[in-house]
């Protein structure tokens, strides 16, 4: 007969203050197999757990029912409590009386009681029915999988490598950097982006313990924590970077047809078809983009050339410049690249973000050139930028362009673009807005009262309005950074802008209104920025259906625990960090980069791994070989095994993760889900039915 | 010395009686061992009075097929249970309730109603239902047993030793038990004759026994709909088989010959509800889309469920 102990918690009055506990206490002293029934004020402080395991250590109780708060908190500490004492800790049951009690009916005292009593019973009933079981350990893969190569998969990657972690890291552009390195300056110390970023990189490319599988995506992703399958797709590059020596010959002999928008640059100018995405790219090999190309020489890869009359092959521009052959048309590739499977032991995912396209505001005329992104207006102000970092108007983008190929080629030409003397910056655009998203894109402000701080510094002439809801500075040194640009004679105007006008010479007439003023202001602009808002990339869903991940309302992947998991993901072994969370400025992406990695190091860290001993055993005496339950598996672990000359199924232990679903669906119930056994969970769903009373076993 | 054997048809088509007489030459060959004391109504000629009379437990062992539907047939099932050793519920019928049990879907009134009163064939204008006590030519007092507001199955009204599946039960599986009755080599009462197996595992469709992984289920079909592969399992075509949750001892005679299973070998051993695990099995193994084509396809899923166990089940009739 088992020796029962209920242990009935206040929590304060968190319980007490809607669930009789005296009540209680003399309902659950009547219940069979109960021995003793003892109440304290916190059953998880130190002394209450003391009461527990002095009952076990005198020999009075054998099992353990704690009615108390939720056993997704607080289960492993009343089972460690039980374990110390010298219980195996899993004759311990818990009913979660104030969640679903006092919480859920704290204005009706009574019925609260009541399910009290009727959830004790129930875990009575349970506990009756309990097995002894034994934690198991599983064997971990010490390699960590990094998706995403922007500022923050770089640290992970690194942080890890250094501490001799083996790191795959998948980026899905031809090079890694992502958004940071797109950015001039960074806040709140103005140091040159590139600058600090472009070591790291390096940093990445040679670091023993990294491979860096650029160009690359997830494909699939299977297993769990110590063991992921991981397939990733090296998508065809049409350029052999073992041969290509980033030398750049390719890049202006690609004809102008075959020119399209420039991701680097935001779309600001135009790159060929044959790419390096920008001078710093890492690493600096060349990709042919095959929609973009035109084929030039009337072939495509693996194809015959064609000949001139004396026989000689015509070749593309780009392979005939190319020193190395690198983009030599003579063997075919394959359009879908290779998939290279990995086995790790943990995943990082860095994948960022993007910013809202500005087309989706029709009310600040989209279609002006001269209205654009903040993201462009990084760009046009950087020294890689289209301009080189010469501030013009975006409209006349073309014609420098078109005069700097000339000068190039050596003709005489004549720069005749224009200079802004008026630049406004519109806020929250896209975010804190109904219409979009509701969420603050968090480093908006900070970017734009940098960029005007930037612009002023360098062209005092220039006027520049700040258009701000709120302006929302807090950070180390970020208020001061505010004051600073105020007293540079930046105008900060706290209201909204209602709608920009395109005029006929592509200045922009902007109307907002002034709340300080408590009047609408309309001023002439010849460029205006909206700080559109941070958004998840597109097939961040994707990504996260993959990984079996949650993702938010907003579309950002979902943490663990908001406080207590940051970069934690409901799945053991994935973790979080930087803009796919959620926007963030750089150094809140590397402290979450540097955590993601340590928690990454401190679980595979042992090499091996305690598995709670919840998991699904089949008996091969009750198994038919019926098959219903392998394709149900979400982990694989079910496989079939011959016994007797006959099928049968087989779990394996280190693999199954205990939902539970075979068990469920096994036609011949031949299979157990330990700890939630048929008997057990029946017993108490039928001890709730009775309304608390407890059948006899 | 011969064992006394009585044979009983209750609510039932008499096809458990064929799957006996099935059996032939080897039949004949245990009739040396058999004494048939009583087989009503359908062999031998005895009346109910001869049975009441026999002394209790007299008889070794007495199969009952059919369901419990009449008062007459409750009757009888009592004195049989006193005056037998053993009893078993022979067949799909008086194991679970069988076909007759998918009345309980509806009232007795209801029943009375489209019977006596509503089908295209009824001739009954006086309005004439079964009565259970009528005069005829003003002295022959008639009587008719009570048609019972449900249909239970046999151990629903008395004790049952042994109980055996199938719509009829196969003539080999029968030869096994009658085998098993003749050495008395018989399991512990209260349990099913059964291999305990699955349909799926003797089925040569099973993907596992072909060493291949099952898949989940994409689209349900009905089996009007197309000529199944004759290969492959029908549950993978879609073809609502319940091969995995049925007891297998008829050797997968439906799925050899191209038609799913439809459960009347009665659950596996442990299992209650026969049609709360076929959803439980079915539900998990089909896909979201295969679950709505599902409900659109089978007007009345109960009757698919539970088409030979539905006065056993948990919810088992109308109120």
């Amino acid at each position: 007969m088992p020796k029962i102990g209920v242990y009935i918690c206040h929590c304060g009055e968190n319980i007490a203050g809607a669930v009789n506990i005296e009540e209680v206490k003399k309902f659950a002293e009547q219940l069979p197999d109960v021995v003793v029934v003892r109440d304290y004020l916190f059953m998880c402080s130190d002394p209450g757990q003391e009461i527990i395991k002095e009952d076990i250590r005198k020999g009075l109780v054998d099992r353990v029912v704690v009615a108390a708060c939720t056993p997704r908190t607080h289960e492993p500490i009343f089972r460690k409590a039980c374990e110390d004492a010298g219980l195996n800790k899993y004759y311990f049951e818990m009913a979660n009386i104030r969640d679903q009690c006092s919480w859920a009916h704290w204005h009706e005292k009574e019925k609260a009681t009541e399910k009290a009593k009727q959830l004790i019973a129930a875990a009575v009933a349970k506990a009756r029915l309990l097995e002894p079981l034994e934690d198991r350990y599983v064997e971990l893969n010490k390699d960590v999988l990094v998706i995403g190569g922007g500022i923050a998969g770089i640290f992970a990657a690194l942080d890890l490598a250094n501490a001799g972690f083996k790191v795959y890291l998948v980026e899905k552009s031809p090079s890694i950097g992502g958004n940071m390195a797109k950015l001039d300056k960074t806040f709140p110390t103005n140091d040159c982006s590139a600058c600090i970023l472009t070591p790291l990189m390096v940093e990445v490319a040679n670091h023993p313990n990294i491979t860096l599988y650029t160009y690359s995506e997830v494909e699939s992703v299977e297993g769990t924590v110590g063991n992921f399958k991981v397939k990733v797709r090296k998508k065809q590059t049409y350029v052999d970077w073992e041969k290509c020596t980033g030398c750049g010959a390719c890049l202006n002999v690609c004809p102008p047809k075959a020119r399209v928008p420039d991701e680097f640059n935001e779309g600001l100018s135009l790159r060929g078809a044959i790419y390096i995405p920008f001078p710093q790219a890492v690493p600096k090999k060349a990709v042919i983009d095959p929609d973009a190309c035109i084929r030039c020489s009337g072939r495509w890869f693996g194809e015959e050339p064609r000949r001139t009359k004396d026989g000689k092959p015509i070749l593309a521009p780009c392979e005939k410049v190319c020193p190395t052959g690198a983009c030599s048309r003579d063997e075919p590739r394959d359009p879908n690249g290779e998939i290279i499977e990995l086995n790790v032991g943990a995943i990082i995912v860095a994948t960022g973000y993007r910013v809202m396209d500005k087309k989706h505001f029709k009310e600040f005329a989209p279609d002006s050139p001269n209205v654009i992104t903040a993201l462009q207006m990084e760009r046009l102000i950087s020294a890689t930028g289209p301009t080189e970092g010469k501030l013009i108007v975006p409209s006349d983008i073309p014609k420098y362009l078109e005069w700097k190929r000339k000068i190039e080629k050596g003709k005489e030409a004549k720069l005749d673009v224009r200079k802004p003397k008026v630049i406004t910056f519109v806020s929250c655009v896209g975010s804190r807005d109904e219409r979009f998203h509701t969420y603050c894109s968090k480093v908006c402000c900070m970017y734009m009262l940098k960029q005007a701080m930037l612009l002023k510094e360098k062209y005092p002439d220039l006027d520049i309005y700040i258009f701000f809801i709120d302006v929302r500075t807090p950070g180390k040194d970020f208020d001061e950074y505010y004051m600073r640009c105020r007293k540079l004679g930046v105008k900060i105007i706290k209201g909204k802008v209602g709608g920009v006008q395109r005029l006929p010479d592509e200045r922009l007439l902007v109307r907002g209104y002034d709340a300080d003023l408590g009047k609408p202001v309309e001023l002439i602009s010849d460029i205006v920025v909206l700080a559109t808002a941070i958004e998840p990339n597109t097939d961040l869903k994707d990504l996260a259906r993959k990984l079996g991940i949650n993702v938010g309302a907003e579309g950002f992947l979902r943490e663990r625990h908001t406080k207590l998991y940051p970069v934690d993901t409901m799945t053991e072994g994935i973790f979080i960090c930087g803009c796919a969370q959620g926007p963030k400025d750089i150094p809140d992406s590397v402290a979450q980069a540097k955590a993601a990695a340590a928690s990454a190091m401190s679980l595979l860290a042992p090499g091996k791994m305690k598995v709670e001993p919840l998991v699904s055993e089949v008996n091969p005496e009750k198994c038919t070989g019926c098959g219903i339950c392998a394709p149900l598996c979400p982990y694989g672990a079910i496989e079939y095994v011959e016994i007797d000359g006959k099928r049968r199924a087989k779990i394996n232990e280190a693999i199954c993760k205990g939902c539970g679903v075979c068990a469920a669906a096994c036609p011949s119930k031949a299979i157990t889900l330990h700890g939630f056994t048929y008997e057990q969970v029946l017993a108490q769903i039928r001890t709730i039915a009775r309304k608390g009373v407890i059948e006899e076993v | 010395m011969a064992l006394k054997f009585a044979f009983y048809l209750a609510a039932g088509c008499a096809g458990c009686e064929m799957a006996l007489v099935d059996l032939a030459d080897r039949l004949i060959d245990a009739l040396g061992d058999l004494e048939i004391v009583f087989w009503a109504p359908t062999v031998a000629d005895i009346k109910y009075k001869d049975l009441e009379a026999m002394p209790d437990k007299s008889i070794d062992i007495a199969l009952v097929d059919g369901a419990i539907r009449l008062s007459e047939q409750e009757h009888i099932v009592k004195v049989l249970r006193k005056k037998a050793k053993i009893l078993v519920a022979f067949g799909a019928c008086a194991a679970m309730g069988g076909i007759p049990g998918l009345a309980n879907l509806h009232t007795k009134d209801e029943i009375f109603e489209t019977v006596y009163f509503n089908t295209y064939s009824t001739d009954n204008p006086d309005g004439v239902v079964p009565q259970t006590k009528c005069v005829v030519d003003g002295k022959y007092e008639l009587t008719l047993p009570e048609f019972w507001n449900e249909v239970k199955a046999l151990h629903q009204v008395v004790d049952v030793d042994y109980f055996v599946g199938g719509c009829p039960p196969h003539h080999e599986h029968v030869a096994k038990i009658v085998e098993a009755i003749v050495s008395g080599n018989l399991p512990p009462k209260g349990s099913w004759i059964t291999d305990g197996k699955s349909v799926c595992d003797v089925c040569p469709r099973n993907p596992a026994n072909k060493g291949e992984t099952r898949e989940t289920v994409k689209e349900v079909k009905r089996t009007i709909e197309g000529i199944p592969d004759e290969e492959r399992c029908l549950l993978q075509q879609g073809y609502l088989c319940f091969g995995p949750i049925t007891q297998g001892d008829c050797g997968a005679s439906c799925p050899k010959v191209n038609i799913p299973c439809r459960g009347c070998g009665g659950p596996l051993p442990g299992v209650k509800d026969f049609g709360a695990r076929a959803i439980a099995s079915l539900a998990s193994i089909l896909e979201d889309s295969a679950v709505d084509q599902l409900m659109e396809k089978y007007p009345s899923l109960a009757k698919l469920f539970y088409r030979y166990s539905l006065p056993v089940a948990t919810i088992n009739k109308r109120r």
